[in-house]
């Protein structure tokens, strides 16, 4: 009996190569262009409904409505923070002054109804009033967790600039 | 004289594998890695940073992204103009919701206003949203992953 390409057994078969390879690399080359170090974001919720908001009556109220004001100069940068009667000289100091108002220590709930009230210069870069929305709305701990501390936030009415 | 092993004439070839390997790799690197919620963002707007600012654990389901540039361009959808004549583009968007069943007091306008744009700016967009008739506002910031406060005023305690 004959046997079929008796003489061809020990020949190895090649793969073409050339084309996968074309391929591959042009996938790379477009992942590598397209390709975005686009850093996390996260959102700060505000609920503003457009009639004034009532304030809760005082005896409803856990704790005292409180107001802060920041001020800015021509170039829009931060010179002053007020929050009520105390003026906190930075970020740091309005978040420990905001922690001793609200409390760090309560339960689920416990600080539901705190409130605050943020006006701002016109004028004023907005990374500051996320500054400030950063310091009244929570702080975070050694470990890395965050303790929400305002959750009720609200801007006041925008004043025209002169 | 012993002479060297002769070999075929056939052309000689590179082992080609780990080059393989590690192109593969990349590319599983770079499909994993790739970003498609390239429209959220605006080239215009550089969000300020805030070590709060951690990505939502449940996405938002109705909401309106409005990018806010630090001249005052607004970008909402694929209308562009300055943030004070948005009103007609907002009346259209919340005829809009309506029509497709939703509330438009719950769907969230979510503002990405630049670092450097003035807040009054954004505290009148947020005025022309009211008046569309939108409630529920969130402003977006970048995750700082430096935690800490930057602002220390140049006044003194107590000065």
């Amino acid at each position: 009996m004959k046997i079929r390409n008796a003489d061809k057994a020990g020949e190895k078969i090649e793969l073409q190569m050339t084309p996968m390879i074309d391929i591959v690399f042009q996938l790379l080359v477009f992942f590598i262009m397209t390709f975005k170090i686009v850093s996390m974001e996260g959102d700060f919720n505000i609920r503003m409904p457009a009639a004034a908001p009532q304030a809760a009556p005082p005896e409803q109220m856990e704790f005292p409505p409180m107001k802060l004001y920041l001020s800015a100069d021509a170039d829009g940068t931060l010179t002053g923070i007020q929050l009520n009667e105390s003026q906190p000289t930075s970020f740091q100091a309005l978040n420990q002054e905001i922690q001793k108002l609200v409390g760090t220590d309560g339960g689920p709930g416990a600080r539901e109804t705190a409130e605050i009230e943020i006006g701002f210069d016109y004028d004023l870069r907005y990374e500051f009033v996320i500054g400030a929305v950063t310091a009244v709305s929570g702080t975070k701990t050694t470990q890395g967790d965050v303790v929400k501390l305002i959750e009720k936030i609200r801007f006041n009415t925008p004043e025209a600039p002169e | 004289m012993r002479l060297a092993k002769k070999h075929d004439s056939s052309i000689l070839e590179g082992d080609l594998t780990p080059m393989i390997d590690m192109t593969f790799q990349l590319i599983a690197f770079f499909m994993v890695l790739i970003n498609f919620t390239q429209s959220e963002s605006n080239d215009k707007v550089q969000l300020p940073d805030s070590e709060l600012a951690k990505p939502p654990e449940s996405v938002l389901e109705n909401y309106r992204i409005i990018h806010l540039a630090e001249d005052g361009t607004a970008v909402m959808g694929t209308k562009q103009e300055h943030y004070k004549g948005l009103r007609t583009t907002l009346d259209l968007q919340y005829r809009e919701i309506q029509y497709s069943g939703d509330e438009p007091a719950l769907t969230t306008i979510v503002i990405r206003a630049h670092k450097n744009a003035k807040g009054g700016m954004v505290q009148e967009l947020i005025q022309i949203c009211q008046e569309a008739g939108f409630e529920s506002f969130a402003l977006r910031a970048e995750e700082n992953v430096n935690s800490g406060f930057k602002y220390i005023s140049p006044v003194p305690a107590g000065g």
